[in-house]
């Protein structure tokens, strides 16, 4: 197994995350916020959406050298199961679902003679003896097996789990919210199953230039958006956190450098603090191109830099709201009365006030996640976001830019790149606001 | 809310033109003739002396005149006067200064001198530089301008031999920083001290100091000296590097202040061509306009077989130019150029790979042609390939590919065979492109065609066509070299090689992958490493590259300009000159020496053959493609023929803008309906909401 | 007051002393002068002689920071960094590599850029206001929530889906504009419509929900409901008093931006080809044209100041207990 710099800091990721909702569960002045997230369904079924999400990224995110090929890649355990999908490539463009290839060719006929038309695909409809007659039928039927199987997995697997609860918990399933969830996972895992057994048959995407296929790039670059979207808040965050309240509680000198610092990033327009580093890193790559052998290695760095980067230029506004807040809570009586009591300051930041900007804290993630992930389509636009070697929805974009130019239009890369993010996003964004509904204190009151 | 937005806008602009909404332009009179064209990256330097790159010479060619230029029609590429009288005299002089006469060789002869004539008669264009009291502006003057186009007071003058030897002496003042001075001091006479002289001068300076070399004869003579023989000068004589610059031009732009308003030689171009640079905003648009004293020039009356047939003769004898004003449009994406160009706003356009199968398809013999949809529209298509190479180099100062051990070129010979350019062709270019058997593109002297002009190391004869070998040949090759299944004998494992490619964007990702797929045929491993483009310079400049793709474009029809990429003495690392893969043959080497020299014969014939035979056997390049251009242009574009040296062929073209102003009312009717609906359905959505509303503020009134 | 101003002007000084060593360090870090020499020189026949009389006549022969071999002061002097930063300070941008004036391309390109911005951010302001009123006034209704779930579905769309989309649309099916380019004067119209359009729609997702929330803050409020009480329909209670006092923080917050405008639209500018300062921001960088990147990042950390600068003197205007001090 190889572990890439960025698969580190996910694993290291996913483990604070997870002691992190541990604590959090536990706490009492969380439970009622906590049970309000429960309570609302789109909350719930959009954290649905993004812990799917989040599993196929972390499936990405297991790297290991493939021994099948001469050259030994490195490749991921999505990668090892997508099989079928990496390597059935076409010779360029095909609709999804076609069996035909999307430009026209000299075909060699049977008799020897030769015709200008459409190809059939190599691997696309190749068991299928006339697709114009058959393609519709054929491809229902696979779709409904497809489903039916993986409806199939998951009833099976709810009655295990049903059947192995108490009954105190059995109760869960029938609120409202229990159900919501129960069918959002039975839709997910059956459709999922469907794709999948459908793209043994099809590109159910199409393919796109070179022909691959555009299925097995959108999945590809779900670890993508999620990296740039967890990495870069990770490391924004404890920058945010640390200078924010330092500047509020401190004052004084400590306020000036850390507001001076964060006027000055702030100032520079982020394009090209970005564009800097990208050329920064190749460089550093360039001069020790003996450590980055593989392009994946490659392109991994530049991913982590990217982060790092955006983490660098983003976190001043959070140290801004944190400040302000700090600068609220150090007036606060408690407070007042912890410093006359002469309780060490390190313990009054830790215990009075880190726990109370929390909210400010968990609010402002889960609404940057999102931008961030719609930030890194801009970036490769401008050819300063991820490697190009990348599976990234931006860079699809950016492919597709050109094939929407094309007569007939070629529109599944945009479309595929849309869906994915736009799934990606609105279930972010659902997410934030019943945790922003929940946590924020003024709405708290209000009861929804 | 956006779409009563949209609702308001489109009532603004029905109480104007309904057809044509679309149109970007605001000339009004759409029958005039004017052509429409792009730039995508504003021009670096309209300085002929400076300008070395083909966007520029879009502009300049049009404007500054050399003394020759390439006839339009006739191939292969063929001189003929421009400016000048007729060809150069030409006198050569052995090492006492004796004037040699009749048969020459190159060993006896120690100078060239190149003589000169000009028409009488020729006028510049009219310029502020050419009134006295425009060279003498006072600060407040100054001040007060706004552009060029604020001089009310415009002059001309008689162009003389004394404008093309200022022109040469410009190239040599280190502070013109001409890209070809390094080049021309090894050939004109006196050119290194006259840019040693006058690094310290004055820019105007110049005019008074004497490049031994460059001499005025008389009004309309002048001589130019050149070290040896020099046989490719005359086509130097035809780039804009030799046209004329009065010296009043310098004189003028060189006022104080003028730079700070933008007012420069580069920006603001003076010279006796048919076109004269009206308007220049690089942010904007360029627009070029007859020039109203250009001399007397005509269409060509003779040219290929079949240029009658097609037309081309049409306008012979004609007076040229025919188009009044152009149009350059600053248009950086590909995608809006495309779909202006199919709704008649411009006159031509290239075809990108994207929508290459909208417009082209192939026939049953495998040539291309138009697609229907295009044809219905009337458009034409031109195709020529391009003076051009590409070529993957291998660095030779490299220990594993590079070298002349046996083993290192079978390994390079493998690479050549496996590397299928073919299929690149098909895959990234469309098949825009021709896989070569050498280095020389078809059409330039000395290269041959079909089995004649095969590369037998890396091609078959196959009922009649190239074949490229075998993977087979290829792994034979490896296991000679000792790299039996690509397995490298001193790590046990596949042979790792490294690629440094410049390209990013979108093709970026499929190419490197179809590279790594390549050398994976023969075992071996491809590291690909994107680099960008100064990085790329350094490993090249330092040797530290193994393998990259380049390519030459070549800057007159001759093959001493693509032989001279692979001369020992041009070696990029030890010399800094153009052999970037600093390949080194003596053979090699003498045989340029020897064949650089010699006018087109028979025996030069035979050497280049001989050099293309080293080549080909010691791969020091894997040769990739040389690129066919493809352009299109609309059915009013007229005296259209690709002529891929000239750079002053916007004077023969015409267009027809009765047809395209018919055409453009045909092709851009506006489409309303879905506003119509879009509206009726937000009424719709409205309705509902307002009852709710009535009911509640009944409620509250409650 | 005006002592306020004076000494946040000072204030100003070492923020962009900062950023000017920040953006130099960054740039030089990746670029050496003899990059930007080859850079600027072309492709063909550049010799090593060209490179060095080429920094020579542009200045870049100097050491970058420090002169170990002047003298003195000059150690500091006889720097680029000096040499190049100085004269930004009084707004001199000099020359740029390619040998234009910067100053005159500002000038010239601030206006396709403001064109844009301008009508955008008003447009944008007077649309989102209205949507947001109406989820207010028609808030716990369905209306309410198909806004809701809009506007989060808007935000969702990347910004290139909506100008590829709008570009396609309306450009190419329906023909209704010209799919891109820029003209001077009145003509400027037709090309401006397709941006501002997309720059509206796409702004409206974030726009509209925060508005929202501000006047639900105000709807709350005691004075509302004794608006209410009095008698005051729902119509007037939300534009005599809600708006009307909400207005203060989205003015704010609006004041902030102004001066930004100037520097125009990334995306935007390129995707339509108008030749204003954001598109000249990215060829800057593209071309590696140091002068050009420099002078663009001080111009937008000054007008960034002074946006800051606004918001504050802004807020003494509309709230008088706001005291500058």
């Amino acid at each position: 197994m190889i572990i890439l710099w960025t698969d580190a800091l996910i694993y290291l990721l996913v483990i604070t995350l997870l002691i992190f909702a541990f604590m959090v569960s536990r706490k009492a002045q969380f439970k009622r916020p906590l049970k309000k997230i429960y309570d609302s369904k789109t909350g719930m079924v959009s954290l649905i959406v993004l812990v799917f999400f989040v599993i196929i990224g972390l499936l990405d995110s297991v790297h290991f050298k493939s021994t099948e090929t001469r050259t030994h890649e490195i490749i991921s355990l999505l990668d090892y199961w997508a099989k079928p999908l990496r390597e059935r490539g076409e010779k360029t463009y095909s609709a999804p679902f076609s069996a035909y290839l999307y430009s026209k060719e000299m075909i060699t006929l049977a008799d020897g003679s030769t015709k200008w038309g459409y190809p059939r695909l190599k691997f696309a409809g190749s068991h299928l003896q006339n697709p114009e007659a058959e393609g519709l039928r054929d491809v229902l039927t696979k779709a409904a097996i497809g489903f039916g199987k993986g409806a199939g997995l998951v009833i099976l697997f709810m009655v295990l789990l049903w059947s192995s609860f108490h009954d105190r918990h059995k109760v869960l399933f029938k609120q409202p919210t229990g159900k919501a969830i129960v069918l959002v996972v039975f839709m997910l895992v059956s459709m999922s199953y469907m794709l999948i057994y459908l793209s043994a048959y099809y590109h159910v995407l199409g393919t796109d230039k070179v022909g691959e296929d555009v299925f097995y790039q959108a999945i590809k670059s779900i670890r993508t958006g999620l990296v740039i979207g967890s990495l870069t808040t990770m490391i924004m965050l404890p920058m945010a956190i640390v200078f924010g309240i330092m500047a509020g509680f401190f004052r004084g000198w400590v306020d000036d450098v850390i507001q001076y610092v964060y006027t000055t990033l702030n100032s520079i327009p982020g394009v090209l603090l970005i564009a800097a580093s990208i050329l920064m890193v190749q460089v550093y790559m360039s001069n020790h191109a003996e450590d980055f052998n593989s392009l994946i290695v490659r392109s991994d760095m530049r991913l982590l830099f990217l982060c790092l980067i955006l983490g660098v230029t983003s976190w001043t506004g959070l140290c801004r709201m944190l400040r302000a807040e700090t600068l609220k809570l150090r007036e606060m009586e408690y407070v007042q009365a912890a410093q006359a009591l002469g309780v060490r300051q390190g313990t009054i930041l830790a215990r009075h006030i880190l726990p109370n900007v929390m909210h400010i804290v968990l609010i402002s993630v889960v609404l940057d996640f999102s931008s961030l992930v719609l930030a890194e389509a801009v970036l490769s636009y401008i050819n300063i976001g991820v490697d190009p070697t990348t599976y990234s929805w931006g860079n699809m974009i950016n492919g597709a830019r050109l094939e929407m130019a094309r007569d007939p239009v070629v529109w599944w890369s945009l479309l595929a790149s849309f869906v994915f993010m736009f799934s990606l996003v609105l279930a972010a964004n659902l997410f934030a606001d019943s945790v922003r509904n929940a946590f924020d204190p003024r709405r708290a009151e209000q009861g929804g | 809310m956006p779409i009563i937005f949209l609702i308001i806008i489109t009532v603004l602009l029905t109480a104007c033109d309904i057809s044509q909404l679309n149109n970007p332009y605001a000339e009004t009179k759409d029958e005039s003739s004017i052509l429409y064209s792009s730039f995508s990256e504003r021009p670096k330097h309209l300085d002929p002396a400076v300008s070395y790159s083909a966007n520029e010479n879009v502009f300049i060619g049009q404007i500054y005149e050399p003394p020759y230029q390439y006839h339009y029609l006739k191939r292969p590429y063929q001189l003929e006067p421009l400016t000048a009288v007729k060809m150069p005299v030409i006198h050569y002089f052995n090492q006492q200064g004796k004037r040699l006469n009749g048969e020459v060789t190159v060993d006896e002869v120690a100078y060239t001198d190149y003589i000169i004539e000009i028409k009488p008669g020729i006028q510049y264009q009219p310029h502020p530089a050419f009134v006295q009291s425009n060279r003498q502006l006072t600060l407040e003057q100054i001040a007060e301008l706004d552009g060029l186009s604020d001089f009310t007071q415009l002059g001309t003058r008689e162009l003389i031999a004394e404008d093309y030897v200022y022109q040469i002496k410009r190239l040599a003042d280190p502070k013109v920083q001409s890209p070809i001075a390094g080049v021309m001091k090894n050939y004109i006479a006196g050119f290194d001290e006259f840019y040693q002289q006058v690094a310290k001068m004055d820019k105007t300076a110049i005019k008074s100091v004497a490049l031994s070399g460059v001499e005025v004869l008389d009004k309309y003579r002048y001589k130019v000296r050149i070290i040896g023989k020099y046989p490719q000068f005359k086509f130097w004589l035809a780039m804009p590097f030799f046209a004329p610059m009065p010296w009043e031009a310098d004189v003028f732009y060189q006022q104080k202040g003028l730079k700070d308003k933008n007012i420069t030689l580069d920006w603001f171009p003076v010279g006796t061509g048919p076109y004269f640079l009206a308007e220049n905003n690089p942010n904007q648009r360029m627009v070029m306009l007859k020039n109203p004293y250009y001399h007397d020039d005509f269409y060509p009356s003779a040219g290929e077989a079949d240029d009658k047939e097609n037309g081309l003769l049409d306008d012979a004898g004609k007076s040229i130019p025919f188009i009044d004003k152009v149009v350059y449009i600053l248009e950086k994406e590909n995608i809006p150029y495309w779909n202006k160009f199919l709704q008649g706003y411009f006159d031509a356009s290239g075809i990108s790979s994207d929508s290459f199968d909208q417009a082209i398809q192939f026939t049953g013999t495998g040539s291309a042609q138009l697609t229907e949809v295009m044809k219905e529209q009337g458009i034409q298509l031109k195709t020529a390939v391009t003076p051009t190479i590409y070529y993957m180099g291998f660095n030779m100062l490299d220990s594993v590919v590079g070298g002349d051990s046996e083993r290192a070129r079978k390994l390079r010979l493998a690479i050549s065979i496996a590397l299928d350019y073919e299929e690149y062709i098909a895959i990234f270019m469309n098949g825009r492109g021709v896989a070569p058997q050498g280095i020389l593109p078809p059409g330039m002297y000395g290269h041959l065609k079909d089995r004649a002009g095969m590369n037998p190391y890396v091609y078959d004869w196959v009922d009649g066509q190239y074949q490229r070998k075998s993977i087979d040949k290829a792994e034979k090759l490896m296991s000679e070299a000792g790299y039996a299944n690509g397995v490298d004998p001193d790590t046990d494992e596949a042979l790792v090689l490294y690629f440094d490619s410049t390209s990013v964007g979108v093709d970026g990702r499929p190419q490197m992958n179809w590279y790594r797929k390549q050398f994976e045929k023969l075992g071996i491993k491809l590291i690909v490493r994107p680099t960008d483009y100064n990085r790329f310079q350094d490993k090249m400049r330092s040797g530290s590259i193994q393998l990259f793709v380049l390519g030459w474009n070549a800057d007159y029809p001759d093959p001493e300009n693509f032989f001279f990429l692979l001369y020992g003495k041009n070696g990029k690392v030890k010399y800094g000159g153009e052999n970037a893969v600093n390949y080194h043959n003596p053979e090699f080497d003498q045989r340029f020496e020897q064949m650089r020299n010699m006018d087109d014969s028979q025996q030069r014939f035979q050497i280049i053959q001989q050099m293309q035979e080293i080549i080909r056997k010691d791969a020091p390049w894997a040769f990739a493609f040389h690129p066919k251009g493809f352009s299109l242009y609309h059915s009013w574009y007229k005296n259209l023929k690709p002529n891929l040296m000239a750079n002053n062929t916007l004077k023969y073209k015409r267009i027809d803008a009765k047809v395209r102003a018919e055409k453009r009312r045909l092709w851009n009717q506006a489409v309303f309906w879905p506003l119509v609906l879009a509206v009726i359905i937000f009424v719709l959505l409205l309705v509902p909401a307002l009852n709710a509303y009535k009911r509640r503020t009944k409620e509250t009134m409650q | 007051m005006i002592q306020y101003i004076l000494r946040r002007g000072l204030y100003a000084l070492p923020l962009l002393m900062g950023v000017n060593i920040l953006t130099f360090v960054l740039f030089f870090v990746v670029n050496s002068p003899d990059d930007m020499a080859r850079m600027q020189l072309g492709h063909k026949h550049v010799t090593e002689q060209a490179v060095q009389n080429w920094k020579h006549q542009h200045g870049y022969d100097l050491p970058l920071l420090w002169n170990q071999q002047a003298e003195n002061s000059q150690k500091v002097t006889q720097t680029i960094f000096y040499q190049k930063s100085l004269s930004l300070f009084i707004f001199d941008f000099g020359l740029s590599e390619s040998g234009r004036n910067i100053g005159t391309d500002i000038k010239q390109r601030m206006w396709p850029s403001l064109s844009i911005a301008l009508p955008s951010l008003i447009v944008g302001l007077m649309v989102n206001i209205s949507v947001a009123l109406m989820m207010v006034l028609f808030r716990n209704s369905y209306l309410e929530f198909g806004s809701i779930v809009l506007c989060v579905i808007l935000m969702s769309i990347s910004s290139l889906f909506y100008i590829i989309g709008g570009q396609f649309f309306i450009g190419k099916l329906l023909k209704l504009v010209p799919i891109s380019g820029y003209d001077t004067g009145l003509s400027a119209i037709k090309f401006l419509i397709l941006p501002v359009l997309i720059g509206v729609v796409s702004g409206i997702g974030s726009g509209a929900r925060w508005y929202r929330t501000l006047f639900l803050e105000e709807v709350e409020k005691d004075y509302v409901r004794t608006a209410r009480a009095k008698g005051l329909t729902e119509t007037q209670v939300l534009f005599k008093h809600v708006l009307k006092n909400a207005m203060i923080p989205i003015l704010t917050g609006v004041v902030v931006v102004l001066p930004l405008l100037f520097m125009g639209s990334l995306i935007m500018e390129s995707f339509f080809s108008i030749p204003g300062l954001g598109s000249y921001t990215i060829e800057a960088i593209n071309r590696q044209d140091f002068a050009i990147v420099r002078s663009m990042v001080f111009l937008g950390s000054v007008l960034y100041i002074l946006g800051l600068l606004m918001t504050d003197i802004s807020y003494t205007f509309v709230d008088p207990r706001v005291r500058l001090s």
